[in-house]
């Protein structure tokens, strides 16, 4: 099978989920034979990808763009601004998405069996590729804008992300509770969405490095925005350590809600029991798990939350939201709704006095993460493209 | 061949899973009255009352006998009119009350003086609301070894309910009377005839679906042997398996489908009138529990054996309200909510479990724990 990929990142460069599973995804298929090609934009200012290991019939095509996953219309005019005067790129997120969706589409030709797109950016050549070549379109939806903005789409992107959806022959979800969006917020026709959940790369080792402190160590990671809940890690913060003083809070991440954040802890008072690293990536990130005694994802609309696989991997239990596509498959860790700051202060501080529980999920985590590797979401789509091709 | 059915009733004092650690040191509101009220509101109306009524016309119809083993903690919360379904019952003289642990609990396998207190506790309640002295002991979940039987004995039982796990019987049929090493009388459960009832009756896959009474009358007449021992949860009756599923026209049915073929529905102590056929060796715990039939449900794993532990070592000094609720913590159900074993599959653990995981579940017990042990010391502080 020969597809047409149009998506997101590469590591080195990821800002998010979509990077992970976009490479993953790739990887996964690559073992189960799939030919690949790989459609991403790219900021030539940046430099160059890894290597495909292991990868030999997968290839990456770059289009030279200005474009990010999460981007927003006002990220992209700073991002412009500072490219300086190259003419080429869209004078607007909008119009540079459509000068980036001819140029990707225009790899586009018969011998691709069929086109695979990720996330809105993309929907628009996913959807000119398969005009041109008559080729089935398959959608991949990561995340809704509605998920993004905390339920205030831009009305522009919300457009484009139904215009893709229902041009696509089939849909693929990344959970149930993303189906069931779509479904309510753009009319899609249930018949035609697969809910494939992800995996990771459980290859990749996990890092042993303890904290330079010997108090307990609480973990945010994830990018600083109204979809993450922030904002419920640090109110939950201030709950505990008014019981506990000693418990350390560390919040890894950056976006444009950190000034904020910074600013409630230290208007809590506990400005003190929090470090903001700013965004990691790579290996920092492993680090960063393994010197936390418990993983928080609080946050208010999660299609999936690859982040919480990555912490069950790195052998730190998780506390996650209920409002994540994750919970609907992850089991040896603890939920709650990222609204109830009460029950999340009172996991994180019981879950520290009687650290069993810790013990038990991380014993039980070991075995779980097995299931979650590369090679269940590969197949699972694999078989969505012989449902659409036959 | 006859037939001996035992009914397990039972239903914990779920603890209130919103006990969070703010909540220690403030209050002791630690059950989750609403929702124990709500499911015993529920089974009662799909299964007690229900269950209670027709068997009560198969006695006046064919005089059957059975036995039923309630325990405390589900006669205490037993609306009105249930616990005057079951004294109905009782009052037709063909049924027999087995003896357990009032609280449903573990303390045979953690602190005997305990387990002799409760099992003491229950045979008042039962003779109180029943007024029978029940003579014959199932413990908790059916878990058994021979030194169960042992102490059985001492006790002054006159015999006691096990498991007829295949590890221990082997080749031998459950369908006789078995007696303990030291001569014990037992009754061990037919388990595969049991769980074609309990477990399998609803379900569409299973080859013999649907299970027909003259099937299954067929299956027991060919068994070798004098007694099958059918023991299941009441609530098997309309709650695991629904009406919907014809589970009470089978019920009515089977008396008269049994007579035809000649077999008879007899109490436990009826049962026992044989003289045991072989002695069992039991060195080992067997329960009912899971495919394993051990104690893997309740211990085993970090969070139930340090919930155990930190629960047995807790029970001196408590007294009144404190000691009454501790007791209220030793029922099985809060460890078996503990159980990380088949939580990947989900099943029969979520039972009627208030938790999303096992982990919760532990953590409101040991919240709730917490707590107590304060007490504790606050009365040890007065005594001084």
């Amino acid at each position: 099978m020969n597809i047409l990929m149009l998506g997101w990142e590469f590591p080195p460069y990821k800002t998010g989920g979509l990077g992970t599973a976009c490479y993953g995804l790739t990887k996964g298929m690559s073992k189960e034979g799939v030919d690949i090609t790989f459609v991403v934009p790219f900021d030539p200012g940046k430099g160059e990808f890894v290597k495909l290991k292991g990868m030999t019939s997968s290839k990456v095509k770059c289009v030279p763009s200005l474009l990010a996953p999460y981007q927003t219309t006002s990220a992209y005019d700073i991002c412009k601004s500072m490219a300086g005067a190259k003419e080429v790129y869209g004078q607007n997120l909008f119009a540079e998405v459509d000068r980036y969706s001819q140029l990707a589409a225009g790899y586009a030709d018969d011998s691709y069996d069929l086109i695979h797109a990720h996330d809105w950016m993309t929907y628009q050549a996913g959807i000119l590729a398969k005009e041109q070549t008559g080729k089935p379109l398959i959608v991949h939806i990561h995340a809704t804008e509605y998920d993004r903005t905390g339920g205030n789409p831009n009305p522009e992107i919300a457009q484009r992300e139904a215009a893709g959806m229902h041009a696509a022959d089939w849909v693929i979800a990344n959970s149930q509770r993303l189906k069931d969006e779509v479904i309510k917020h753009y009319a899609i026709d249930p018949a035609k969405i697969e809910v494939v959940h992800w995996g990771i790369d459980t290859d990749e080792k996990p890092a042993h490095q303890p904290a330079g402190w010997t108090e307990p160590t609480v973990l945010f990671l994830g990018r600083m925005t109204i979809q993450k809940g922030p904002e419920y890690f640090v109110q939950a913060a201030s709950k505990v350590l008014e019981q506990d003083p000693d418990v350390r809070f560390v919040m890894v991440g950056s976006g444009d809600k950190l000034p904020e954040i910074i600013n409630l802890a230290a208007e809590l008072g506990i400005a003190d029991k929090i470090m903001f690293t700013g965004a990691l990536t790579g290996e920092d990130v492993n680090k960063a798990f393994s010197m936390a005694d418990l993983f928080v994802m609080p946050s208010v609309s999660e299609p999936f939350g690859l982040v919480a696989l990555e912490a069950m991997h790195n052998g730190t239990p998780a506390i996650i939201s209920n409002q994540s596509g994750v919970a609907e498959v992850m089991h040896h860790c603890m939920k709650t709704d990222f609204w109830d700051v009460d029950r999340m202060a009172n996991l994180i501080l019981s879950s520290l006095q009687h650290n069993v529980v810790l013990d038990e999920i991380k014993t039980n985590g070991k075995q779980e993460i097995k299931r979650f590797g590369l090679q269940e979401p590969a197949k699972k789509v694999i078989n969505v493209y012989k449902k659409v091709l036959s | 061949m006859n037939v001996c059915c035992y009914f397990q009733v039972h239903q914990p004092f779920r603890i209130n899973k919103n006990y969070t650690v703010f909540d220690v040191g403030k209050h002791d509101k630690y059950f989750d009255d609403k929702l124990n009220k709500e499911v015993m509101d529920k089974v009662a109306k799909k299964c007690y009352l229900p269950t209670n009524k027709l068997l009560l016309k198969l006695i006046k119809q064919h005089g059957i006998r059975f036995a039923y083993s309630i325990t405390g903690t589900a006669l205490e919360q037993f609306p009105k009119e249930v616990l005057q379904s079951f004294q109905k019952l009782a009052d037709t003289g063909n049924v027999e009350f087995l003896s357990e642990t009032y609280h449903h609990s573990l303390a045979f396998l953690y602190d005997r003086q305990e387990f002799d207190h409760q099992v003491g506790l229950h045979a008042k309640a039962i003779k109180k609301h029943f007024k029978q002295q029940p003579t014959i002991l199932r413990n908790t979940e059916l878990i058994y070894n021979n030194e169960v039987a042992a102490h059985a004995q001492r006790l002054g039982f006159k015999g006691v309910l096990a498991e007829g796990a295949d590890h221990v019987l082997d080749w031998r049929s459950p369908n006789y009377v078995y007696q303990s090493p030291k001569g014990m009388p037992l009754l061990l459960k037919n388990y595969k005839l049991s769980d074609d009832i309990a477990f399998r009756f609803s379900n569409k896959s299973w080859k013999e679906h649907p299970l027909t009474v003259e099937k299954y009358g067929d299956w027991m007449s060919q068994a070798q042997g004098d007694v099958v021992n059918l023991f299941m949860d009441y609530e098997t009756f309309g709650e695991h398996q629904w009406e919907d599923t014809g589970i009470f026209a089978f019920l009515e049915q089977l008396p008269k489908a049994l007579q035809d073929k000649g077999m008879s529905f007899i109490s436990p102590t009826e049962a026992l009138k044989q003289k045991p056929k072989a002695t069992v060796d039991m060195p080992k715990f067997v329960s009912w529990a899971d495919v394993e039939r051990d104690l893997s449900a309740w211990t085993g794993n970090k969070l139930q054996d340090s919930a155990l532990k930190q629960l047995y070592a807790l029970k001196d000094n408590l007294s009144g309200k404190a000691l009454e609720d501790w007791r209220k913590l030793t029922t099985s159900d809060h460890f078996y909510y503990m159980c990380t074993k088949w939580f990947n599959d989900g099943d029969v653990h979520k039972y009627f479990n208030p938790y999303d995981s096992p982990y919760e579940g532990y953590i409101a017990f040991m919240n709730v724990l917490q707590d107590l042990s304060q007490k504790q010391k606050k009365e040890e502080w007065i005594t001084v």
